[in-house]
């Protein structure tokens, strides 16, 4: 797939429903990679992964219907209003056209967007896209959401208030995994993952982490790991990751 | 069905949102075909030529009276030395001088042969060309005219007759390369760069993770334009017959086939061009020259085939376009049925397949 690159190598993890799971790692250390192998865009070369109790090898189209994806660009159409959208995505889920409707208000009230719900989104400021662009990817009630870099570019302020956003998505039962470098972001998590170099490198509760490593932020966790990975993990012969 | 409908809906958003594919998809069509058949003319019409008359007789004046009076033709000035003839070419107005022989009735009458000296501005060769083939035809009349008291033994009358095009209007030729052209950029260009723009902005991974499959994504992109496609061809031939009166001799079913074909093989070539480009610019970059160029230069419809070096002959067969331009020709200009023009059918149908093969391939290994 990448040459003879292997950007994700032998990762093994579990997430559990209703969790909020930090996928952590610098740039290029294969956190996006791994992360569109079980969205399905990507396939992983050996190994067993499952998500949302379905194969990625073999149920990829049930994976499809039951996770929620939302891109670092916060990718929405620039040249359709926040309505249609909204419309748009409700309707390649296969919403009914009733369902969409009363989804779109909820939203549209939720993020308190009726002055601009009929306006261009590319004329919105970037933490809106944001916003609107984690809502869609909720829109079909989905049991896990994919957040690749949710954060990028938007400021400490939004920052804040999407992770509440994320809280309330979880609270609802939804599996939230997120992936991200900035380290501040990995103490709101429930459990983090660390990968370095297309491994996982440590992986537990961000208080846990702090202890084992004698350190008092996830940053210095992080900053130890980066410089002297531990050669003792074992090495599998795949991915083995399951995700409810 | 509903998740393809509200796709369609969303493309054309995008479509009328955007000014400038508008213009290229509606404005482009009507002004190219408009700017071929009114500007690009292979016809002349009222060239300005110049007369260095050194006899001034009886005879000279009558030839230059029937080129004066042709509308080919109009006299803008005569001319006295023959070292005025440069400076007159210079000035540019002037693309011919007619330089007749002193003491030219004399001689005609004398000698039995008389010269009249064309010298036309070869800086366009084919317009130098169709002046001195019109001059010549005016002479030839007039000297018919001269003889018609004697009788020749020998004779030998060449009569020429141009069919399929009589008045040999240029707009005959333009249509069927002007709708080839339309055709393709609407259809390969305009698909590849709206799956390239998905890619840039980062929907196109989310329409692979949502449940929809990666060939409704791609019908649901190109339906539109073939839509689009197709209405532009329907305009471009009604403008031809209704502006330039250029009959539609053969099958109209048969048109729409032979174009809609034509469009899926476009489309195909979209597709591939935008599987490997990653951004609009390239897309649109490799559009022009890899598709629009070759089918301008090479397609025959602006230079004929047969008269290109071998290499370049070859070459033209791997171009869509030429067998399209074939096919509209004989349907639009000669009436011809699918008998004759199957085997260009065939040569399009193949290409169509392997195209949308190879895009399809593509595509998947984008995937993975």
């Amino acid at each position: 797939m990448f040459g003879n690159f292997t950007a994700v190598n032998a990762i093994t993890f579990e997430v559990k429903k209703g969790e909020i799971f930090g996928f952590l790692g610098a740039n290029g250390a294969g956190k996006t990679t791994a992360m569109k192998m079980l969205i399905g865009i990507s396939k992983p070369t050996s190994g067993n992964a499952k998500v949302a109790g379905f194969d990625v090898f073999t149920n990829a189209e049930d994976i499809k219907k039951n996770i929620g994806y939302m891109s670092q660009k916060f990718a929405l159409y620039d040249d359709l209003t926040v309505k249609e959208n909204i419309t748009f995505f409700g309707g390649i889920y296969g919403l009914s056209r009733v369902r969409i409707k009363e989804k779109s208000k909820e939203l549209i009230d939720e993020l308190g967007l009726q002055d601009v719900a009929s306006q261009l989104v590319g004329s919105l400021p970037l933490g809106w896209k944001q916003k609107i662009s984690f809502s869609v990817a909720l829109l079909h009630d989905p049991k896990i959401v994919f957040l690749d870099e949710p954060t990028g570019g938007v400021d400490p302020i939004t920052r804040r208030q999407f992770w509440e956003m994320i809280y309330k998505a979880a609270n609802k039962g939804t599996t939230i995994f997120v992936t991200t470098h900035y380290m501040d972001e990995a103490e709101y998590c429930d459990r983090v993952s660390i990968m370095v170099n297309g491994k996982i490198e440590a992986l537990d509760t961000p208080k846990k982490l702090k202890a084992q490593f004698k350190v008092e932020s996830m940053n210095d966790v992080f900053l130890k790991l980066a410089r002297n990975p531990s050669p003792t993990l074992p090495e599998g012969k795949g991915a083995d990751d399951n995700i409810h | 069905m509903k998740r393809f409908i509200g796709f369609i809906k969303k493309e054309f958003y995008h479509i009328f949102r955007d000014r400038r594919s508008l213009f290229i998809l509606f404005g482009m069509p009507i002004a190219q075909i408009l700017l071929f058949g009114f500007a690009i003319t292979n016809e002349i019409n009222n060239v300005d030529i110049a007369i260095l008359d050194r006899s001034k007789d009886a005879n000279t004046q009558e030839i230059i009276n029937k080129i004066s009076a042709s509308k080919y033709f109009s006299i803008k000035q005569m001319i006295e030395r023959e070292a005025d003839i440069a400076s007159v070419f210079q000035k540019g107005h002037v693309k011919a001088v007619l330089n007749f022989e002193k003491d030219f009735s004399q001689k005609l009458i004398i000698n039995k042969k008389a010269t009249v000296q064309i010298i036309t501005d070869a800086t366009d060769p084919n317009t130098a060309n169709t002046i001195s083939n019109y001059v010549n035809a005016i002479l030839q009349q007039y000297q018919k005219q001269l003889n018609k008291d004697i009788t020749i033994i020998y004779q030998i009358v060449p009569e020429t007759r141009m069919v399929y095009n009589p008045e040999l209007k240029s707009v005959y030729m333009f249509v069927p390369g002007v709708m080839t052209i339309i055709l393709m950029l609407v259809s390969a260009m305009m698909t590849s760069i709206s799956i390239t723009r998905e890619k840039e902005l980062g929907t196109m991974e989310i329409l692979l993770v949502s449940p929809l499959k990666p060939f409704q994504v791609i019908i649901g992109k190109v339906f539109p334009y073939i839509f689009l496609s197709i209405i532009n061809a329907i305009v471009i031939v009604l403008l031809s017959i209704f502006i330039f009166n250029m009959p539609v001799q053969g099958s109209l079913f048969l048109l729409a086939m032979e174009s809609i074909l034509f469009i899926i093989s476009a489309l195909a070539l979209g597709i591939l061009i935008s599987t490997i480009s990653s951004s609009q610019q390239t897309a649109m970059m490799i559009s022009l020259m890899g598709l629009m160029l070759p089918v301008i230069l090479l397609s025959g419809f602006i230079f004929p085939i047969t008269s290109m070096p071998w290499i370049l002959q070859a070459i033209s067969n791997i171009i869509p376009a030429k067998w399209f331009i074939i096919i509209l020709k004989g349907v639009m200009l000669k009436g011809v049925g699918l008998t004759f023009i199957w085997k260009e059918t065939l040569i399009l149908l193949g290409m169509t397949v392997f195209f949308i093969g190879l895009s399809v391939k593509k595509y998947k290994i984008r995937l993975e």
